[in-house]
């Protein structure tokens, strides 16, 4: 018990794969786009747990620094992503993604 | 009391890291996705305590900056642009959804058996490096400030035109043609 | 002489120049003009070469000047007769030494107003560009045979007028007779040729060199080189001078290889008269008097020169006589007057053969572009029957003509005259019986041309009104050249004025006998009462032809007297007429053995080659094909079929993997990650 309740690197690997978990089913089955970023969202956001989890763990700075890029990254990604969201809805007015099946072979 | 004093950096946790976790289930399941954007804000700013926890001061306010200020109004503006009412009335999810959950407990289950040999080292205070700077103690802001602008100078000039160009790439596809 | 190379190069830039540039763009006054530019060129370069040489430090020494353009054939390493090994090398190289002084300036001078008299010549006729591109052509192939400093580049030259011979004989290629004559002479020569190139075979597979200075050089110094037994007991110099005397004997249309020569008059006249007189058919006796080395090593090839040489002489003079076309009484008098030269190389007098070479290219050439004048004026006529009475209409060709046959049947003091006692004082001095022969020749020679000029210039005219209303004087074009040439048949002699007692003035026999080497065989010299018997003896003989070809042909006689002759004694014209019947006996044998054999061959390729073997393949083939075809049908068509179906039936699957739904990619995608993160993590760790 003791163990389980002194919160250490382990603990923040089990939520930020939970996180994980979540958000690729949040993106794989929502048919609405937004949710689909948000999903995504999420799945950076775990990763970023584990960048702070292991600076600290290893003392080192490197990983708070790789945060604030993957940040920088996801913020640029939902910039894009949501980009493409408006030129979808105003092509097809909606944000399914079923309806984009241009790629059907 | 003496528990809480003892174990209150994890009480701390547990308690966010389930809302977190609520807020991430609240994400993928609720129907109408403003409410699933208030849910996403609420993970963002549990996981940016938990950031606080690890000793990253800087990347926390970061994290409530940028997710929870930038990104979070972007969501909203977009939800709001379109069609609320279309939006509701689609099917919730696709038609495979058990086996995406059925691949998400294999993935579950490889990080699992990843995880548990394995045992991490653990510092009980927080590394001199996270606020160091040459050997004199300044914060983590100024810590992060001269490994940024020294040691990774590029990759941050890189990323400043990656998001130009995300930027520009945006405000293409945003175009009324 | 730094421009020696240069003169090959400037009738080669004319034929170029019209034949492949210029075309007719500019006109006949454009072609005639690079024509003859190029070839005046040419002589007034080859006069300032000679006249460089002359004078310079190399002439005093006695020695060639040499010229390397550049190496044509590095042949490397070669292994020789002897077993050692030299370096064989073939340059494009020239020489200049008094005999290719002699011989380049007879090629561009009298080839120079040959081109000037073709000019007026081929004026009406079709062809006129391509005519000179060939004459051209013909001159540069002619320079580098006779300024050629190896045996391969004079090889080169050899071939090139050969090729010119036979372009310009069937000039009139729309004809049937002259495309037929092209290729006889052609392939006569041929059969010469392969005989130079195994001559020279021989030589550089002996000595690893072609090079006539070297060569000469060390077989000079050292005669046993060539002396041994070669080949089927021949020495190796009787096996190359036979070599090269058989190539000369078809380039100079000796017996037996004579028959295409008169037949080579079906060209235009002044290319009879530059290269089937005066030019190109010497350059059989050249190559024997530069090669004089080894004949002089070979008595019994130069035994066989002198027979065959003297042979051809009268063999020929007596067709002549009974030749009743213009130019084949000339054509044959060529072919005996080279006989002349052949019997002079045979018993050594090799500047004399040089020198009736030099006289002969003047009075023959002359007599050619004299006959070509006449057939101008007759509108083509050829025959001499049909002639008669032309000094009223000719005047200027009559006296050239005069001129040349005087000096060809040895006037005294003419060229011919000099150049023809030379011989037969050799011949008299070496071989009695040959002499004889050259002197009967002589007097047959005579006569033979009284005849032709009596024939055709006296008596009443015989030809067709048509024809005498356009009997004219050729123009000035075609009349200075004959004066020209006139003056060298009547004048050219006296460079080489026989030595009498101590006299001695014979400046070309000093000149060219620089190059004939003294080893063994060399020429016997009459004494001084002899040569003077000699001389009168030939004079008389001269003068009895004279007299004969008057008795029957001369005045206003006819042609009456001389039939009436001819039926006295029927089978000797009727073997004479048709010029001993070789050409027929060739046809039987020669001719129509090819045929006979090619008609074998074909039978055979048509029996054997066609039924049993290219239908017998035929029938192999379709057997095979058939069976390949069913293989082809049923398994490998099969093989593509099956791809076919499995990429069918495959994409027919796979297509409805590609739904284009977003979620299912990205499902996918989930699963893949995970088996990867599976591998990396779990195997990876256990490792």
């Amino acid at each position: 018990m003791s163990t389980l309740l002194d919160v250490g690197t382990l603990h923040y690997l089990v939520l930020s794969a939970l996180l994980f978990l979540i958000g690729t089913i949040g993106i794989v089955v929502r048919r609405n786009m937004i949710t689909v970023l948000m999903s995504i969202e999420l799945v950076l956001n775990s990763v970023n747990i584990n960048l702070i989890a292991f600076s600290f763990s290893h003392g080192d700075l490197t990983g708070q620094i790789f945060a604030i890029f993957t940040i920088a990254v996801a913020a640029g990604e939902a910039a894009v992503g949501l980009g493409i969201l408006i030129a979808l809805f105003r092509l097809r007015q909606t944000t399914e993604l079923d309806q984009a099946r241009e790629l059907s072979g | 009391m003496d528990f809480l004093v003892a174990h209150g950096s994890s009480i701390l946790f547990f308690l966010f890291a389930l809302a977190a976790v609520i807020g991430a289930l609240g994400v993928v399941t609720l129907r109408n996705p403003m409410f699933g954007a208030v849910s996403l804000l609420v993970t963002f700013l549990c996981v940016a305590v938990l950031f606080l926890l690890r000793h990253a001061e800087f990347v926390a306010i970061v994290q409530i900056f940028v997710y929870g200020g930038g990104i979070m109004v972007l969501f909203l503006f977009v939800i709001m642009l379109v069609d609320q009412h279309q939006l509701m009335e689609s099917d919730k999810y696709g038609g495979h959804w058990w086996l995406a959950v059925l691949a998400a407990l294999l993935l579950a289950a490889v990080f699992i058996t990843a995880f548990l040999p394995v045992s991490f080292a653990d510092p009980p205070v927080a590394p001199p490096a996270f606020s160091n700077v040459e050997g004199v103690a300044r914060g983590n802001s100024e810590a992060i400030a001269w490994s940024l602008y020294r040691q990774y100078l590029l990759p941050f000039e890189i990323v400043s035109v990656f998001l130009l160009v995300a930027m520009i790439g945006a405000v293409v596809l945003g175009r009324k043609q | 002489m730094r421009w020696l190379w240069l003169i090959p190069v400037l009738p080669f830039l004319g034929a170029f120049l019209n034949g492949v540039v210029l075309r007719d763009r500019l006109g006949k006054k454009g072609v005639w003009m690079v024509a003859c530019g190029s070839v005046l060129a040419a002589l007034l370069v080859s006069v300032l070469a000679i006249s460089g040489y002359l004078g310079s430090e190399q002439y005093s020494a006695h020695e060639p000047f040499e010229q390397s353009v550049y190496e044509w054939i590095p042949a490397g390493s070669m292994g020789l007769d002897d077993g050692s090994f030299a370096d064989v090398s073939v340059e494009m190289g020239f020489l200049l030494d008094p005999l290719s002084c002699v011989m380049l300036f007879v090629v561009t001078f009298v080839g120079f107003w040959i081109h000037w008299f073709s000019v007026g010549y081929m004026d009406h006729e079709p062809g006129f560009q391509r005519y000179f591109t060939y004459l051209n052509l013909f001159m540069g192939m002619m320079l580098m045979l006779v300024l050629g400093n190896n045996y391969l580049v004079t090889f080169v030259g050899w071939e090139g007028v050969g090729l010119c011979s036979y372009l310009l004989i069937g000039f009139y290629f729309d004809e049937e007779f002259p495309p037929y004559a092209g290729r006889k002479a052609f392939i006569v020569n041929r059969v010469g040729d392969l005989a130079f190139l195994a001559g020279m075979f021989a030589l550089v597979a002996h000595f690893g060199t072609l090079n006539y200075e070297k060569l000469f050089g060390t077989i000079e110094a050292e005669p046993a080189l060539v002396q041994g037994d070669y080949v089927l007991g021949m020495t190796l110099a009787t096996f190359v001078t036979l070599a090269l005397f058989i190539g000369a004997t078809g380039k100079s249309a000796q017996i037996p290889l004579h028959v295409w020569l008169p037949d080579a008059m079906a060209g235009p006249t002044p290319v009879s008269a530059l290269i089937h007189a005066a030019t190109m058919v010497t350059a059989g006796v050249y190559i024997v008097v530069r090669s004089n080395v080894l004949y002089q090593l070979a008595h019994g090839t130069s035994e066989l020169v002198a027979i065959i040489g003297a042979l051809t002489a009268i063999f020929a003079a007596t067709i002549g006589l009974a030749q009743t076309d213009i130019k084949k009484v000339l054509a044959y008098s060529t072919v005996s007057q080279l006989g002349y030269m052949f019997l002079a190389c045979g018993v050594g007098a090799y500047t004399a053969a040089i020198f009736h070479l030099m006289t002969h290219a003047f009075f023959k050439g002359l007599m050619f572009l004299g006959s070509g004048s006449v057939i101008h004026a007759m509108s083509g006529e050829q025959d001499m029957r049909k002639m008669g009475g032309l000094k009223e209409h000719l005047p200027w060709t009559y006296r050239t003509f005069v001129a040349g046959t005087l000096a060809i049947a040895g006037a005294p003091l003419l060229a011919g005259f000099f150049s023809k006692d030379q011989i037969l004082a050799a011949t008299w001095a070496d071989h009695k019986l040959l002499w004889v022969v050259g002197l009967v020749t002589a007097g047959l020679t005579a006569c033979y041309m009284f005849r032709l000029l009596f024939m055709t210039f006296h008596g009443p005219f015989r030809g067709s009104e048509e024809q005498h209303h356009h009997l004219h004087e050729s123009p000035p074009s075609m009349t200075i050249p004959l004066i020209v040439l006139a003056v060298g048949a009547v004048f050219s002699g006296y460079v080489g004025i026989p030595k009498l007692g101590s006299i001695d003035i014979n400046v070309f026999d000093h000149f060219v006998g620089q190059v004939v080497a003294h080893v063994g065989h060399g020429e016997h010299h009459a004494s001084l009462g002899i040569e003077l018997f000699l001389m009168a003896l030939s004079v008389v003989v001269a003068f009895a032809g004279w007299w004969l070809a008057r008795k029957y042909y001369g005045g206003d006689r006819g042609l009456a007297e001389g039939e009436r002759w001819a039926a006295k004694f029927p089978t000797v014209h009727r073997w004479l007429f048709n010029k001993y019947y070789v050409d027929e006996a060739y046809d039987a044998t020669a001719v129509r053995g090819t045929w006979a054999c090619a008609r074998g061959l074909f039978r055979f390729d048509s029996k054997f080659i066609d039924g049993v073997l290219v239908n017998g393949s035929r029938h192999l083939t379709v057997g095979i094909s058939l069976l390949s075809g069913f293989f082809d049908k049923y398994f490998v068509d099969g093989l593509v079929n099956l791809v076919g179906v499995v990429s069918q039936s495959g994409s027919r699957f796979f297509r409805r993997l590609q739904t284009g739904l977003v979620s299912q990619y990205a499902l996918v995608l989930l699963i893949g990650m995970a088996m990867l993160v599976w591998f990396y993590v779990v195997v990876g760790l256990r490792r």
